[in-house]
């Protein structure tokens, strides 16, 4: 009945206003958000929602492909000298979407203004506080200094966008220095990047409109060097609740929706849409608390978990493939290390951590905890994808090999506040590695914690051991790509078998598609429009 | 009168004051925002840069000291997330909120009214019989869960309406709203009717309690030995005597779908403030909360006084007593 008025509300009022729909065009795609970038600004916000936004408008020097392998973008080429010098060989012929040639001054300024974000909540200097000098040969060769030996160089100039000098209000001359650069004006605000006029980048799209929390339009860039995408438009809408995902979706509102919860895929997909999914760079684990005793989730003046054996007989309770099959409906994959092969660093031949309730048994026996012991399971239960389920199903896992478990589920804001307070003596979290390379989970995971050395910032089990150190700090040492390798696999190795941490699974990234559309799964987890196209 | 309106402020500013320090000390107690926003793979330096930047470094007394300095001046602080002024953050989304629960408010007194008087009139008759029945529905189904059906069947089945956002959206007096163009007023439909359901079916009950009461008057007996017809009894004096328990709860009703739309607007996917409240507390950005329930103080004291204006409109003791009391 409230239908039927409504139905005759809408037609008077049609009349009266004689305005039509926006009709949904066929060079329009609209791609519903699990959530929002916080600004257009490409330099704000360290975090992959505003990221795979600033792709479509402004493109980096080097580009990372689904596997995050590097792949040439504004830059053509890139060679290390020498342990601290580098060459970069800037694309020619390049235009911003206003028409203004692309040159090295633009990268200049652009590493000059990221620290100067005014109010940045995660700031793109992480990736460039390596750069020691920037020297400009011409117009479209870089030299870069860094201070030491920096390998990742190349893996940092890949996650952030290039802004246009002169829209920012530099002068002609723009030189960089550490101390402050010189020639680069009033280093503009974020905000000032939501207007489409100062959103001026040499990506494949422009900025035609972004209303906060209710739509992000861009428009295709004429002027854009690469192959022009398929798409006149792109429409972006913050869609964060999954039911109503999934229901624009299969209603026809949007033609691609980032994860589509586990239990609603196989619906989709009997209805004729098109999922797809890819391994993703982030690794599911469990950390264990190797601090001095007493530890706080466990009873008694000891800390079992210093134990190797201990460790070990945890991570063989746990049956990776049930929960693959019941819990992810097989969108994980069982996980041996922190990152997935063939990523840089991983050891390929390394298998997934096998089930084994009756060693795991022995091992504590060994250890002298032929009965168990007791222990609190700490977990966020809505940050990743099914945790709260996850750590229940551990927490049973555990229990049946003697150790009792139970679980302390938390929203993450309240989570994360216990973790870093050092309040749990296991806790299941997920680390995505951004530069896509195994020194990133080492590094923050399971290097001993050092403020100096910038390592083992999220190392909350408090794991130490020198042997993984010494080849970490190697490996952020070397240059030669081989080598590097060698060390970051060995020290990963060293990892796995001392069971510096537990890895439960990757998770697999889902997105969901209309009939026809195409999109390669990303192990960033990145949402890009000009990446979709339409199969024939 | 002008002492009563001096009363009314002293209080609200009370009650804004005592919510403002109580979601303060909460939103502390929770966590660091700054765990929440930095990209995990930053350094402890950059972090502590970050915490020292907001403001977060400081003893809590220092950082409730600046705060409510700051807020005498009229300045609510920036947000944390979306690094602008935490006020302008949330009037941006005030419109839409706005239009939707008036939008609701309209279809539920629309509706509501009629179908409660008839229902009052005739309660016997099955038309009687099944607005009652539809009326129990509409309060005891669950909000969310009618939103969802609604969405599956006028959306997903039917696809008569669209499933969720704004649509369309006409410049009006410097806002943009959606209600002027077709495309706007079918992405607010279905919203809007799941935001009335419930008060509708309140409206209804009040006033078939009303107009049932209001029918054994002697007033009405007189007014048809007058030889008044039904219809000018029933739409006089009748409607306007019902009206003062309607206005009552509406008001209340209108405060809390302006602040508490929730589950509607993240059903619905609706821009609304309701959604970036949420998302400010899953991302503790404390300048957004605090600044968003003082708005909503505000707002309820704002519609509570328009509503006691309503009344000496709708009845006229009310008036008498206020000029008794002066």
């Amino acid at each position: 009945m409230p239908n039927t008025s409504s139905r005759a509300f809408l037609m008077s009022a049609s009349a009266a206003l004689a305005l039509t729909a926006g009709a949904v065009s066929a060079d329009t795609l609209r791609i519903g958000l699990a959530s929002e970038p916080t600004s257009v600004d490409p330099h704000y916000h360290n975090l992959g929602p505003n990221n795979a936004l600033a792709r479509h408008i402004f493109t980096p020097l080097i580009e990372q492909d689904a596997q995050q392998l590097l792949n040439p973008g504004l830059a053509t080429e890139w060679e290390a000298v020498d342990d601290t010098t580098w060459r970069l060989t800037l694309r020619e012929g390049v235009t911003f979407s206003n028409g203004a040639p692309f040159t090295a001054r633009d990268v200049i300024y652009t590493i000059c203004r990221i620290p100067l974000v005014p109010d940045a909540p995660s700031p793109f200097t992480l990736y460039t506080r390596a750069i020691a000098g920037l020297e400009a040969e011409d117009d479209h060769t870089l030299i870069v200094t860094t201070d030491g030996p920096a390998p990742l160089l190349p893996n940092q100039l890949a996650t952030f966008g290039i802004i246009s000098a002169s829209v920012s209000g530099a002068e002609d001359e723009v030189s960089f220095d550490t101390d402050g650069c010189t020639g680069i004006g009033d280093a503009p605000a974020s905000a000032e990047f939501n207007d489409p006029a100062f959103a001026i980048g040499t990506g494949p799209y422009t900025l035609d409109a972004y209303i906060r929390g209710e739509e992000l339009r861009l428009t295709r860039n004429d002027n854009y060097y690469g192959d022009a995408p398929a798409w006149e438009q792109i429409v972006m809408r913050p869609l964060t609740n999954a039911g109503a995902r999934v229901a624009a979706l299969l209603a026809g509102d949007v033609q691609m929706i980032e994860n589509p919860p586990t239990q609603d895929i196989a619906r989709i997909e009997g209805d004729g849409f098109v999922i797809s999914s890819g391994l993703s760079n982030r690794v599911i684990y469990i950390a264990l608390d190797q601090g001095d005793a007493p530890t706080p989730g466990i009873a008694g003046d000891t800390n079992p978990l210093q134990d190797a054996r201990v460790r070990e007989a945890l991570a063989l309770a746990i049956d990776r493939e049930a929960i693959q099959q019941r819990l992810m409906l097989g969108l994980s994959e069982p996980a041996g290390e922190l990152l997935p092969a063939p990523m840089f660093g991983t050891n390929p031949d390394r298998p997934a951590i096998p089930y084994d309730a009756e060693r795991a048994r022995e091992l504590l026996a060994d250890a002298g905890y032929p009965d168990g012991f007791q222990i609190v399971l700490g977990t966020p239960n809505d940050r990743y994808i099914n945790d709260g389920a996850i750590s229940q199903a551990v927490a049973q896992m555990w229990t049946q090999v003697g150790v009792q478990t139970e679980v302390d589920a938390k929203t993450f804001s309240a989570f994360i506040a216990d973790r870093n307070g050092f309040n749990f003596s296991a806790f299941l979290a997920g680390w995505g590695a951004g530069t896509g390379e195994m020194s990133s989970p080492l590094g923050a995971l399971v290097a001993t914690r050092d403020p100096d050395r910038s390592l083992g910032g999220t190392n909350f089990a408090r794991h130490s051991n020198p042997d993984i150190d010494d080849r970490l700090v190697e490996a952020l040492q070397t240059v030669d790509d081989a080598e590097r390798e060698r060390l970051l696999r060995e020290a990963s190795a060293i990892a796995m078998d001392t069971f510096a941490i537990v890895p439960i699974h990757y998770e697999l990234t889902t997105w969901a598609l209309a009939p026809g559309l195409e999109y390669e799964a990303r192990a960033d987890q990145y949402t890009l429009g000009f990446a979709v196209t339409q199969a024939d | 009168m002008v002492a009563y309106l001096l009363r009314r402020l002293g209080q609200s500013l009370l009650a804004v004051i005592a919510m403002a320090v109580l979601v303060f000390l909460g939103v502390y107690a929770i966590g660091n925002p700054v765990d929440i926003l930095i990209n995990p793979e930053a350094t402890e330096r950059q972090r502590l840069e970050i915490m020292e930047r907001m403001g977060l470094d400081r003893p809590l007394w220092e950082q409730f000291w600046v705060y409510f300095g700051n807020l005498l001046q009229g300045d609510f602080g920036r947000s944390f997330v979306y690094g602008e002024s935490a006020m302008s953050v949330i009037l941006q989304r005030l419109p839409a909120t706005m239009e939707l629960a008036l939008f609701a408010l309209v279809l539920a007194i629309v509706l509501g009214v009629p179908l409660g008087v008839i229902a009052g009139l005739k309660p016997d008759t099955v038309g009687g019989r099944s607005i009652m029945a539809g009326s129990i529905l509409g309060f005891s189904l669950p909000n969310f869960w009618q939103g969802l059906m609604m969405i599956l069947i006028f959306a997903v089945f039917l696809g008569w309406l669209p499933a969720g956002g704004r649509g369309q959206t006409t410049e009006f007096l410097g806002m943009r709203v959606s209600f002027l163009n077709l495309d706007g007023l079918k992405h607010m439909i279905l919203p809007a009717i799941n935001l009335a359901l419930f008060k509708m079916a309140l409206v209804i009950r009040l006033a078939r309690a009303g107009t049932r009461e209001v029918m054994m008057q002697d007033y009405i007996k007189f007014a048809r030995a007058k030889g008044l017809s039904h219809r000018r009894v029933v739409l006089v004096h009748v409607l306007k005597n019902i009206m003062i328990p309607v206005v009552t709860i509406l008001g209340l009703e209108l405060g809390s779908m302006i602040a508490f739309a929730v589950v509607t607007e993240t059903v619905f996917a609706w821009p609304g403030m309701g959604k970036l409240l949420i998302d400010s507390i899953n991302r503790l950005d404390r300048p957004v909360i605090v600044a968003y329930l003082m708005l909503i103080v505000f707002l309820f004291v704002l519609i509570n006084f328009l509503v006691d204006l309503l009344y000496s409109v709708l009845d006229p003791r009310v008036r008498l007593a206020q000029r008794g009391t002066q």
